[in-house]
């Protein structure tokens, strides 16, 4: 059976990580590349940035941290936040990110999907979904896209627009429920599974993880193959191999090898 | 002495990647497009992402293709990752069907997106995956290659990919790793040729490895 992936996720402006790392033994809790190495060693299957800079200015400094991280993290890396053009995916491969998270400019414009996908192939092109619950209780579920962190509405279908941007390439799906984020209550089950199931490609639950059982009911009920947390992981709660042996114990199938 | 290795650069997706692994196992890795470094190259790494027509033409453009043929000729170690290790076979159906450059006999395929049982399988096939020896394949088939050999742990490594080459002769496959049910190849070998679909770049401990050993052969 498929080995299910976990993702810590770094939240990184101006080249540091922000909501702060706490990991034992770290240098320097602020520097993302300080964070990936221990998630590199930690056995992290993957690893995300999402680059949450708001002015254009400082958005090379992402750069720099994806050409540092690559120097010494060989893990697959995801670099998201603020990708407009099919150049500025290029320069993030070129940095050294292996896939790369549209969000807002898919949204805007769901061709960019196609031709990023064409371009460079659908494999390293994850489309984010940002969903919110909208219907109310006792209606039938409905979920919409929001763009800006959660903060602007834009009336279209979360499930409509997570087929469309399979259809037009995306090798993957990023969901994150907008409502569940830092929430730690768990995943919204409901949208996971409703979207993985319906999807020809992977999905990555993300959005209100607060225990280990979290992670194994993404897998297990939201039928996602990745599972995506951040606050778990940054301030010690949980390690990754903690994690992982959790969702095997539940008899999820995961990579075990401890690298270092 | 460390040897030295040429990854080829065509301007396919993220070939720095390939080089910081290698240093990090203290090899030399020199990139390069230059045909003449190919050509006199002790050892050769082709890397890639991307689609198959791509990698394809990008060779042929800059004339890597025959730089290609001429380096694997004198039997120095090749090994071809992803788009590297597909572009060896004969031909691929992705997005039409392109010629390769046929230094071993096969095609490379879409990975079927029904499981063996009839199930729905999600493409691209994105996992850690550990490899199998293939079935009727000697047991020291891993013997004299850049895999873990037998008394070794076996590691799962990073795979991310929707098409998957099918060698024609038996002895040309070397290790698969199982989707759905099916038996996807997941590195190939012939005389001094090796193609992995797998990264190791991207595969920890067990990847860094296995790029060591390739500097060994």
């Amino acid at each position: 059976m498929l080995k299910a992936r976990v993702i810590p996720c770094l939240d990184v402006k101006d080249g540091r990580v922000v909501k702060g790392v706490n990991f034992v033994d770290l240098k320097d809790a602020g520097d993302p590349v300080e964070s990936a190495k221990a998630y590199d060693a930690a056995g992290a299957d993957e690893l995300c940035f999402l680059d949450i800079t708001a002015s254009h200015e400082n958005r090379d400094t992402i750069f720099d941290v994806v050409r540092r991280t690559a120097e010494e993290c060989f893990m697959p890396v995801t670099v998201g936040g603020g990708i407009r053009t099919t150049d500025n995916i290029r320069d993030l491969l070129k940095a050294g990110a292996d896939k790369v998270s549209i969000n807002t400019a898919a949204v805007l414009r769901r061709e960019f999907i196609k031709e990023a996908a064409e371009k460079f192939g659908a494999q390293c092109i994850v489309a984010s979904v940002d969903a919110k619950r909208v219907s109310k209780h006792g209606e039938p579920l409905k979920w919409e896209i929001f763009t800006h962190g959660g903060r602007t509405p834009t009336g279209i279908d979360a499930i409509d627009y997570a087929q469309e941007v399979v259809d037009l390439g995306a090798g993957e799906i990023l969901l994150t429920s907008m409502d569940r984020d830092g929430t730690k209550i768990g995943f919204d089950i409901d949208l996971t599974r409703k979207i993985a199931d319906m999807v020809s490609v992977p999905v990555i639950a993300s959005g209100g993880v607060g225990t280990l059982d979290h992670l194994v009911e993404g897998v297990r009920d939201g039928h996602a193959t990745a599972v995506l947390a951040a606050s778990i992981f940054h301030f010690g709660e949980f390690s990754i191999h903690e994690a992982k042996a959790h969702m095997v114990k539940a008899g999820i199938p995961m990579r075990m090898d401890r690298d270092k | 002495m460390t040897k030295q290795v040429v990854v080829i650069d065509y301007g396919i997706g993220n070939v720095f990647s390939v080089c910081n692994a290698l240093k990090e196992v203290n090899v030399d890795a020199v990139l390069s497009g230059d045909l003449n470094v190919i050509k006199s190259a002790d050892r050769i790494v082709l890397p890639g992402v991307g689609a198959f027509s791509r990698a394809m033409s990008a060779l042929k453009d800059k004339g890597i293709d025959d730089a290609i043929r001429a380096f694997v000729e004198t039997e120095r170690p090749f090994l071809g990752i992803c788009i590297g290790m597909q572009v060896l076979m004969q031909h691929s159906t992705e997005m039409g069907t392109h010629q390769g450059l046929g230094l071993i006999e096969g095609i490379v395929d879409r990975i079927d997106s029904k499981t063996t049982d009839g199930a729905r399988l999600l493409v691209p096939h994105i996992s850690w995956a550990q490899l199998h020896k293939p079935k009727s394949a000697p047991e020291d088939i891993w013997n004299q290659c850049v895999l873990p050999q037998r008394n070794d742990h076996n590691p799962a490594y990073y795979f991310v990919h929707s098409y998957s080459a099918r060698p024609v002769h038996k002895d040309n496959l070397l290790a698969e790793a199982t989707y759905g049910g099916h038996a996807l190849t997941a590195a190939i070998k012939k005389n001094n040729i090796t193609g992995l679909q797998f990264h190791p770049e991207r595969s920890g401990k067990a990847g860094l490895e296995l790029l060591n050993r390739f500097t060994q052969i």
